[in-house]
């Protein structure tokens, strides 16, 4: 009998290239601050957002996912039937299936790439990461394109306090691919389900089918208990990314985390002790907060702000309903 | 070692000076911290997780919304860390 095969593959990998698409549309503070009785001040003191990017009606999260992709794999230098995966975290998909990524994959002409969806929220294109790099390491693929995509527009509730207002559209991607030495650390995630009700969907999509007054399922969030969790839990998980890369936090280049609030962004970096060399990624003063969009558009806007940044070590964590969080150090393209 | 009642209004102050600026002799018992002080839910949590650690003490979610004045917040921190 034929001994059975197990896949082997390279050794290390590391993101080769990122894409960015945002949505066609400027909407200001004055533009959201109505239905929420608030005022462009109360928003930008809040959240340090100054405006956020949305689609129109016609631009969905597979045409951002599209345009973002399109832009990676050309960065990348690859042929697009090269890649063996595709993946899209997203909690925007307008349907329960098919996945998003397997529309994006035949658009893209990586058919028939293996293709997928993850549903980890704000946390997902974390995950991406991590199974882009699993996924190469193990032979199960040697190219593949992680996606975050999100037009959350179309389940943000304009008169909802709680998140409607920091929400923006966008997709930022990755190609992902093998590497001569360690282009992404080990990754630190996980989940903790106890606060499953802290941030999501305000009703279940059933329900709203049967009692359609109720309204469609929009996103809410208990801002406060998420932001305690988002800042002194997600420190200790940041930390950990850093320890087990072996990485000191005077030798990063940059912190890309997910961009859900800039009041959590600086108390974050508070809390890390980050040197004052680290470039901290900013980009939802203009882009809002876009779910699992939020950190290659971020690191995108970083590497166009920065080129001289490219090659150095980048610490990214997302983190978000579930609650789940992902973080890794990577090496910037 | 537990900490009076006094003492923990006048560290509770100083974290409330610290995150937000306003002057610690303004931070009295029957204040409240959004309405008088106007105290955004952020800089609450702020302070909620540095009076933790300040005396040691556990304030869980549900309970910082109950704690709408300074002089709740002062008894409970009181009782908790007896």
């Amino acid at each position: 009998m034929s001994p059975l095969r197990q896949s082997q593959g390279a050794a290390f990998t590391r993101i080769l290239s990122l894409g960015a698409a945002r949505g066609d549309t400027v909407v200001t503070n004055d533009d959201v601050a109505g239905p929420i009785d608030s005022s462009d001040e109360w928003i930008r003191q809040r959240t340090g957002i100054i405006e956020r990017r949305r689609s129109s009606a016609t631009e969905h999260a597979i045409d951002l996912a599209h345009t973002a992709a399109n832009e990676a794999i050309q960065a990348a230098g690859i042929d697009p039937g090269a890649i063996d995966a595709v993946i899209v975290a997203t909690i925007s998909n307008t349907v329960q299936t098919p996945s998003l990524a397997a529309l994006l994959a035949d658009r893209l002409g990586t058919t028939p790439a293996a293709a997928y969806d993850i549903s980890a929220a704000c946390a997902g294109y974390t995950y991406g990461i991590a199974q882009a790099d699993a996924l190469i390491r193990s032979g199960a693929a040697t190219y593949v394109v992680v996606v975050g995509a999100e037009k959350l527009s179309d389940i943000a509730e304009p008169t909802d306090r709680s998140i409607s207002f920091l929400l923006g559209d966008g997709a930022g991607a990755a190609v992902v691919g093998p590497s001569d030495d360690v282009g992404i650390g080990p990754t630190v995630w996980g989940s903790d389900g106890s606060k499953w009700d802290a941030v999501g969907m305000n009703r279940p999509l059933r329900e709203a089918f049967d009692d359609p007054q109720g309204g469609f399922p929009t996103l809410r969030q208990d801002g406060q208990a998420v932001f305690r969790w988002a800042v002194w839990e997600m420190a200790k998980v940041a930390k950990r990314a850093l320890e087990v890369a072996g990485v000191l936090p005077s030798e990063l280049t940059a912190f890309v985390p997910h961009q859900a609030n800039m009041r959590i962004i600086d108390e974050f970096a508070k809390q890390l002790a980050l040197p004052e060399s680290v470039l901290i990624a900013r980009d939802i003063a203009t882009t809002g907060n876009t779910s699992a969009a939020s950190i290659p558009l971020a690191m995108h806007r970083l590497l166009q702000e920065h080129p001289e940044a490219s090659g150095g070590l980048a610490l990214q964590i997302g983190f978000g309903a579930g609650l789940v969080f992902g973080a890794q150090v990577v090496r910037l393209p | 070692m537990a900490h009076t009642t006094e003492e923990v209004l006048a560290g509770l102050a100083e974290l409330v000076t610290d995150e937000t600026g306003i002057a610690a002799d303004q931070v009295t018992v029957e204040k409240s911290f959004t309405e008088d002080l106007d105290i955004d839910s952020i800089s609450m949590m702020t302070i909620v997780v540095n009076a933790e650690e300040k005396f040691d003490v556990k304030i869980p979610d549900d309970e910082v919304k109950n704690l709408t004045t300074v002089g709740e917040a002062v008894a409970f921190i009181t009782k908790a860390q007896a």
